[in-house]
């Protein structure tokens, strides 16, 4: 693709690529600036001002196609007598479409015969085609496994962050007691100051903190013992073979003391505490996980109103031991 | 070998033979033993024994020679409309049928660009006279030479050059194709653009 263009800016040849852009009109003898519109250098409009750009980059687009831009570059042809000043000369503009060469072919339907046999233009549509072909294939692909990983995330029991059981699971496990007729304990507990945490020294420490408090919770329990992320901050522990509330009490003191002990988390302390309510299911008493995990709410809930940081069993006072409890301030040390 | 080539086969087998017949080449070829699905990925990649096997199981339910199968699949590679883009990324390779024996040589690093893992067996093209041409090919899987008879019995009809097609096997590992250039022009070939919207 290329023009030749006198000093004064007449096209005198164009050709035969170029030719096929303009399907009405004709270039020869037509102001190339009329033509184009030069990008580079910007809104030049005649050749003496492009002329010292000779062997640099051009950028250009078609007039009244402004889409249609082109990469081109300058050269003066030689002298065709002696006499002449190097300014008088004709210019050929070499142009190619660079980036933009898709747009070319298929608003003037050109052919490989339009391109120069070394011109790399058709070798660009062929990868053009193979890569969307190839990346259709591989998003194909991705969201399959997507929707698989989505499906083995719904199937899953564990909770990936702590490690701990999750929601499924825990329910699972609720019923089997429930089904087994044994005594058994739900324990609900919402961490306390959680937010303030995640707020002030974002997600990292949040995190850190959730998997902490998972940590502990699982140290103060027996092996037997059911430890399940259930939401955020919530956390549903099962304890089966419970001879009494007693035994609630204890566990329940233990995780408050070992979470209110700050968390060291990049140079700062995270302190929390934990809300905790809890419901002690005797043997052979007829119930429904449902209401079982109703009650145990409403405990904790009992717990957050007395002032948090303390337990609650269900159908019991907010426990006595709890309320002696010194009132400290929890704040972010 | 690459998922595409497999996945390939699948389709080829379920577009000419259907479901029946796949469920038994896969189950005689073990594949959910060995991949836990009976469906090849085309973005995946598999072990490499797992294809010929399939081809031979293939020629044993169809009772057809392999040969005579892999011709069939590249025909059916460049001719089935759903696979139209494979029939253009050939035509890319040049404006006549003798262009387009030759570019054969770059196919092999054409598809790695397009798509990095996937290799093709070695192509070979070299010219005799004015019109017999041959082309070598060499892989890790043999038979690669009968998919391209195929492909080239649809190329040259599709640039309506009428030739004469010969695969012969090569040992150790290829095959060696004889194309006899009988009339250029002999039809309207299918025109071809370059920036067609897929």
């Amino acid at each position: 693709m290329h023009v030749i263009v006198q000093p004064c800016g007449r096209i005198r040849h164009v050709g035969p690529t170029i030719h096929k852009l303009r399907h009405r009109g004709t270039w020869i003898g037509s102001n190339f600036f009329d033509q184009f519109v030069m990008r580079r250098p910007n809104m030049a409009d005649s050749i003496a001002q492009i002329r010292p750009m000779a062997g640099r980059k051009l950028h250009l687009a078609l007039h009244d196609r402004p889409e249609q831009i082109f990469k081109g570059v300058l050269v003066p042809l030689p002298c065709g007598t002696e006499q002449m000043e190097s300014s008088e000369t004709d210019c050929l503009i070499n142009l190619s479409f660079g980036i933009s060469i898709l747009n070319g072919v298929r608003t003037h339907r050109l052919s490989n015969a339009d391109f120069a046999p070394t011109d790399l233009a058709v070798e660009m549509l062929y990868l053009m085609e193979a890569k969307s072909a190839a990346m259709a294939a591989s998003r194909a692909l991705n969201q399959k496994l997507e929707v698989a990983k989505i499906a083995a995330e719904e199937q899953a029991f564990t909770d990936t962050l702590t490690g701990l059981k999750n929601r499924r699971a825990m329910d699972h496990v609720l019923s089997r007691l429930i089904a087994g007729n044994k005594g058994f304990a739900v324990m609900q507990i919402d961490l306390d100051y959680f937010k303030a945490v995640n707020d002030s020294l974002g997600h990292a420490a949040g995190d850190h903190v959730l998997q902490t408090a998972a940590r502990i919770m699982v140290e103060a329990t027996r092996d037997i013992d059911t430890v399940a992320r259930v939401g955020g901050d919530e956390f549903t522990l099962l304890l089966p073979g419970v001879a009494g509330s007693a035994h609630l009490a204890q566990v329940a003191e233990r995780i408050i003391t070992r979470l209110e002990q700050p968390i060291k988390f990049d140079g700062a302390a995270c302190q929390i505490s934990a809300s905790i309510g809890s419901i002690w299911v005797k043997a052979g008493q007829d119930v429904v996980a449902e209401d079982v995990l109703s009650d145990a709410d409403a405990a904790l809930y009992r717990s957050k109103q007395a002032g948090r940081a303390r337990h609650t069993v269900h159908g019991e006072t907010v426990s006595d031991a709890m309320q002696k409890r010194r009132e400290k301030p929890h704040a972010l040390q | 070998m690459h998922g595409l080539i497999n996945h390939t086969i699948q389709r080829f087998v379920l577009d000419s033979f259907g479901h029946r017949v796949w469920a038994q080449v896969a189950l005689r070829a073990d594949l959910c033993a060995v991949m836990g699905t009976a469906d090849f990925e085309p973005m995946l990649t598999y072990d490499d024994a797992i294809t010929p096997r399939v081809i031979n199981r293939l020629s044993a339910v169809m009772k057809r020679a392999i040969p005579d199968l892999l011709e069939d699949l590249g025909a059916w590679l460049v001719s089935n409309p759903d696979r139209e883009g494979v029939r253009r990324l050939l035509r890319f390779g040049g404006d006549d049928f003798e262009e387009f024996l030759h570019s054969l040589n770059d196919l092999p690093e054409r598809a790695t660009l397009a798509v990095e893992d996937l290799q093709l067996p070695q192509m070979e093209v070299a010219q005799l006279d004015d019109w017999r041409f041959t082309l070598t090919c060499r892989g890790k899987v043999q038979g690669f030479g009968y998919v391209m008879m195929g492909v080239m019995r649809v190329i040259a009809d599709d640039y309506g050059t009428l030739a004469l097609l010969d695969c012969k096997a090569a040992p150790p590992e290829g095959e060696v194709i004889t194309v006899t250039i009988i009339d250029r022009h002999y039809a309207q070939g299918r025109s071809f653009d370059l920036g067609a919207r897929g």
